[in-house]
């Protein structure tokens, strides 16, 4: 086993439970151990843009900061963090990143943390499980698969923050394949769609519904109309947007069909055949297992 | 350009890193933009509305509905991060004490299911 650093962020522990039970179980199942850090805060869900902000910048440094004491005390094997969420992948990406090319927000950011025990180095590595799982390679996750997803068309959806900005994100920024290569090592159907990397209307979703909604709808809608029978996400906040507000989507189009969207490694838990505690279905609205007995890939 | 043109023009350089004079209004930022069907004026007419140092860009709808999303940025041929811009000009209203948004317009139904990441983000974005 590798033990590896995992920062689990927010909504990883309520309303995407799902990903990470999924996660923990699929890595488990790839020989890799995802260690928690024992007090973990908040990444601050957005990187601060302003030049003069510093004050925002130390939430995901203090993430960064127990990831080295881990490492320190000999608890991981690496001085990387895995991370799930895309928005809690960007914040400590970025923060990382203005922490070591900016002099002199990085002293300021040090004499913020004072009391802490240590002061961080900077040499966190951040991931995000994507990168982890190409890096072991897919011929490594084919391995894992017991019963490939044959017969299941899927739209990966990107969204904006596994790809954005360039040099940031995961993959090529126009013409990513991460999560393609990911959907066909598990033996199921790619499904292209020019909505992939459309942005699903982010935090608008708490004071403006309706547009969100309106977004949700033609990104759904394109993966139908492309042939897809369910999308796949990397970020809690498009799956909550494009998942459980379909309830919004059909009071403004009532002929609209639901559609499943789930996390790419509750799909991984499936072909991996580790059981419905590892899949859970249960945490998708709208509940994708219909579909996937229909499709022979979940028995009644 | 009259001074408090410019004062507006340098105090959004100063805050947001980027130089706006590079932008030469292609509209290829607006014509990626998922939120432009609820703004007022367009991403690349903000940016011009700078370039001239207009401070009207401050009362516009565009700079409080941009998701931060990127896809200017990716799609600037003059490499100019749009969204720090929009960034800086929400700042300049927000360090005023304003809150665009407020929780107690939710209601509890509506706190009790959106996730933590939703909320955190829509503050951190639009309150002071």
């Amino acid at each position: 086993m590798t033990r590896l650093a995992y920062y689990p962020g927010c909504t990883l522990k309520t309303n995407a439970k799902n990903f990470e039970d999924s996660t923990i179980a699929t890595a488990e199942k790839l020989g890799v151990e995802l260690v928690e850090p024992e007090r973990w805060n908040c990444c601050g869900t957005v990187h601060s843009l302003s030049t003069d902000d510093v004050m925002h910048h130390l939430a995901p440094i203090r993430n960064l900061l127990r990831v080295e004491e881990l490492s320190n005390a000999g608890e991981v094997d690496t001085r990387q963090v895995v991370t799930l969420c895309a928005m809690c992948y960007n914040t400590l990406k970025r923060g990382n990143i203005v922490f070591n090319e900016d002099s002199d927000r990085k002293k300021k950011i040090r004499d913020n943390m004072y009391k802490e025990d240590i002061q961080y180095s900077g040499s966190v590595e951040v991931l995000h499980y994507l990168e982890v799982l190409r890096e072991m390679g897919w011929d490594k996750v084919k391995e894992s698969v017991v019963k490939p997803l044959d017969g299941l068309k899927v739209a990966p959806y990107y969204g904006c923050l596994l790809l954005r900005p360039r040099g940031i994100g995961i993959d090529d920024t126009d013409n990513p394949t991460i999560m393609e290569d990911m959907l066909e090592a598990l033996g199921a159907e790619v499904v292209g769609f020019a909505y992939a990397q459309k942005c699903c209307g982010s935090y608008n979703a708490v004071h403006m519904k309706e547009v969100v909604a309106d977004l949700a709808y033609k990104i759904l809608k394109q993966a139908e109309d492309s042939g897809a029978d369910m999308l796949v996400t990397a970020c809690p906040l498009c799956e909550y947007n494009l998942g459980p507000r379909q309830t919004e989507v059909k009071k403004k189009y009532p002929v609209f069909n639901d559609i499943p969207v789930v996390y790419f490694t509750q799909l991984m838990a499936l072909a991996f055949g580790l059981g419905e505690k590892a899949t859970a279905f249960t945490g998708n609205k709208p509940d994708p297992r219909p579909l996937l007995r229909d499709k022979g890939l979940l028995e009644e | 350009m009259e001074p408090e043109n410019k004062q507006f023009k340098d105090r959004v350089t100063e805050l947001s890193g980027e130089n706006v004079d590079l932008c030469f209004q292609c509209g290829a930022c607006s014509s990626g933009c998922p939120m432009t069907q609820e703004m007022d004026y367009l991403p690349s007419k903000i940016i011009r509305m700078v370039q001239l140092g207009l401070e009207e860009a401050l009362e516009s709808k565009t700079i409080w509905v941009c998701t931060t999303c990127f896809n200017c940025e990716v799609r600037c041929p003059r490499g100019i991060d749009i969204a720090n811009v929009m960034e800086a000009l929400r700042q300049l209203v927000l360090r005023k004490k304003y809150d665009r948004v407020s929780l107690d317009e939710l209601s509890p139904e509506e706190l009790r299911e959106l996730p933590q990441i939703a909320i955190v983000s829509n503050q951190r974005k639009l309150t002071a």
